[in-house]
């Protein structure tokens, strides 16, 4: 028997919303409040039970409209490669700084999802992120921390 | 009234403003016209920075992008058959083939026309309606805006499942659920947070809609792997031809575009319904009106079956504000980004932000005439060269979206987990998507989470524990029925009508 993507992703959510209910009942609510009409822990318990509910009844109900994908035509690569740079990105950001690591960024992922017309590459990054920073730092004020820049002596 | 619309003008009309509906109107019609990016994602990435502005002037600079949005959206609609909005599908029926028949420019300004007098027509009777509705929604307890809320998340449900309702209802919980992290408002209970204090003021609303929507959408594209933009790069700007409208075109519009204003500005305010909804009603509704002749013409270029989706979507974005403004519960997906963004700046929208905030309240329904102007000015001249935008490679386009998202969260939290946390999200935004669970419903509940508990905590408390607050008022018992109709319908709907 084949399970449709949709059940299984219900059935995630069912698990899913009985730790968020068991999670619930674990709430520390002040011990005036443990008899009260409403504390802390009501709304999130109710809301336990409504995520059971609607997915166990997805999962026992036939499927009226299932959806059709074709996995096949998916691009899993590119997709996946965006993620992971997306989350090294998020890991360099305040170490080496705003301007290297967006700069970095953006070269990569034009990269990765096939670009190859290299002076728009180099234009829509390091030319593109400094404008966009010195709106941000100095025309906003907005602070941000690059120790990049601040190694090289261009930001105090 | 005439105090209110005053003031509403000399905000509107303060050069800033201006500016702010300019920008606003290019920009949403700019992201508007790519397809997949719709007046959310262009709300949402504009969110980080209206934080820097006033109240009025970011909430001018949103609208403008929503209806720029719209517009863009049924650019795209008609040049490449790809609408950038589920509010443009129908403009596509007919503008799509206009356009294959060397008529695009027509058909660029019927839309531009359409909108605009859709768009005025409504930001009239918002006018005129905002204010008395405001006055009635003051006799709204919270057993009934606890019964609105319901009511709008299982309308906006029904709406936006298109036959997967039970999905949208699970998309409902997980948004309320998500709402729920962080301290308990009143008594500062720390719940879900797993003592990680990055967690204790609770998930970020920009957050979380730059990763369902910003993030999630660009992740999509790639994910599915069709690039509409290489569609796009066939039409080359001879095709367009001119964008003069004949006499009979012209005659055709005036009468198709009132009635599809009242039809839009109504569906508008309905909660849930917005632009789709409406655009599809004065497709249908437009087809019954005119003769057989035309009726023939209808999804073969019609002027009329072009004219009225256009204007119908255009008059329920200013309708969807009526619920936003008068009992600050949004009406659509839209709307409810619109109602984050003004509790981030501070402000409680409902039948008090006439009478607290007057200069919002009518400096909005004023820059909504405004935008609309300024649209027209603007997309008119400009239609051979915005046309240009829908060739952006994606390879440029998608990183750049992702930068954008990135950015504007860094800049509100300054700390990675925030920027993993928004990563997490899109992930399986991305997924969800993928298997048809909709977002829209997931937003609406995530911004209506904390509002709903709080009226749910002053009903229960006034009944001491008892759930009859939700049939003692006749006004709630109403809300309720017609929530058991909805289900009741899509119940019918989904499973007992086949």
């Amino acid at each position: 028997m084949k399970i449709s993507p949709s059940k299984i992703i219900s059935l995630l959510f069912f698990i899913f919303s009985g730790f968020y209910l068991y999670t619930a009942h674990q709430i520390q609510v002040f011990t005036f409040d443990e008899n009260a009409a409403f504390n802390a822990k009501t709304f999130p318990i109710y809301l336990g039970y409504a995520g059971l509910v609607f997915s166990a009844l997805y999962i026992i109900l036939p499927e009226t409209k299932p959806s059709n994908i074709d996995l096949k035509v998916l691009d899993y690569k590119k997709t996946i490669t965006l993620v992971i740079l997306m989350i090294l990105y998020g890991l360099t950001i305040l170490r080496v700084g705003y301007f290297l690591s967006t700069s970095i960024f953006l070269v990569l992922s034009y990269i990765v999802l096939g670009e190859r017309k290299w002076i728009w590459i180099f234009i829509l990054s390091f030319p593109f992120v400094a404008i966009f920073m010195y709106l941000l730092h100095g025309l906003l004020n907005i602070y941000l921390r690059d120790p990049f820049l601040q190694f090289i002596g261009i930001m105090g | 009234m005439i105090e209110g619309i005053l003031i509403g003008l000399e905000t509107a009309f303060s050069l800033k403003n201006l500016m702010m509906v300019m920008i606003g109107c290019f920009a949403g019609t700019i992201i508007g016209m790519l397809p997949g990016l719709g007046p959310m994602t262009a709300i949402a990435l504009m969110i980080p920075i209206t934080y820097g502005f006033e109240p009025s002037t970011g909430l001018i600079l949103m609208a403008g992008v929503y209806y720029g949005a719209v517009f863009g959206g049924s650019t795209s609609s008609i040049l490449i058959n790809a609408p950038g909005i589920p509010g443009t599908v129908a403009t596509s029926f007919d503008g799509y083939p206009m356009a294959q028949q060397g008529k695009a420019g027509k058909a660029l300004a019927i839309a531009a026309y359409s909108s605009f007098a859709g768009g005025t027509i409504a930001a009239i009777f918002l006018l005129i309606a905002a204010p008395s509705l405001s006055k009635v929604s003051l006799a709204f307890r919270s057993p009934d805006y606890f019964g609105l809320m319901i009511l709008g998340l299982t309308a906006v449900s029904a709406f936006s499942a298109k036959g997967h309702f039970l999905k949208a209802m699970m998309m409902v919980v997980l948004g309320l659920m998500l709402a729920s992290v962080g301290q308990d408002t009143l008594s500062d209970i720390p719940r879900f947070t797993f003592q990680n204090m990055n967690l204790s003021d609770g998930i970020s609303f920009v957050l979380v809609v730059m990763a369902t929507f910003a993030m999630s959408e660009a992740l999509t594209i790639i994910f599915k792997a069709n690039d509409p933009t290489r569609v796009a790069k066939q039409i080359s700007l001879s095709q367009l031809g001119s964008i003069k409208l004949d006499k009979t075109e012209t005659k055709k519009m005036v009468t198709t575009i009132p009635r599809s204003s009242v039809l839009g500005f109504v569906i508008g305010v309905l909660p849930g319904a917005g632009s789709t909804i409406a655009s599809f009603l004065a497709y249908g509704m437009e087809r019954n009106f005119v003769n057989d002749e035309e009726k023939q013409k209808f999804g073969k270029g019609s002027v009329n079956g072009l004219a009225a989706p256009e204007t119908a979507n255009n008059a329920a974005c200013s309708g969807s504000f009526v619920p936003l403004l008068t009992l600050g519960i949004p009406g659509s997906g839209t709307t409810a980004v619109m109602l984050g963004a003004l509790l981030g700046f501070g402000i409680q929208p409902g039948p008090r932000l006439y009478q607290t905030n007057p200069e919002i309240f009518w400096s909005v329904i004023m820059s909504m005439y405004i935008g609309m102007v300024i649209l027209l000015i603007l997309n008119l001249p400009l239609i051979p060269y915005i046309a240009r935008v829908l060739a952006t490679p994606r390879t440029f386009l998608i990183p750049l979206i992702l930068f954008f998202s990135v950015t504007g969260i860094y800049l509100m939290s300054f700390n990675n987990f925030d920027i993993y946390m928004m990563i997490g999200i899109a992930v399986v935004a991305t997924i969800l998507r993928l298997y048809d669970f909709p977002m829209p419903p997931l937003i609406l509940a995530f911004v209506l989470g904390g509002l709903m508990e709080e009226n749910l905590r002053r009903s229960l408390l006034i009944s001491d524990g008892s759930w009859t607050f939700l049939w003692d008022r006749p006004l709630t018992l109403i809300i309720m029925l017609i929530i058991l109709t909805i289900i009741g319908w899509q119940i019918y709907g989904s499973f007992l009508k086949k």
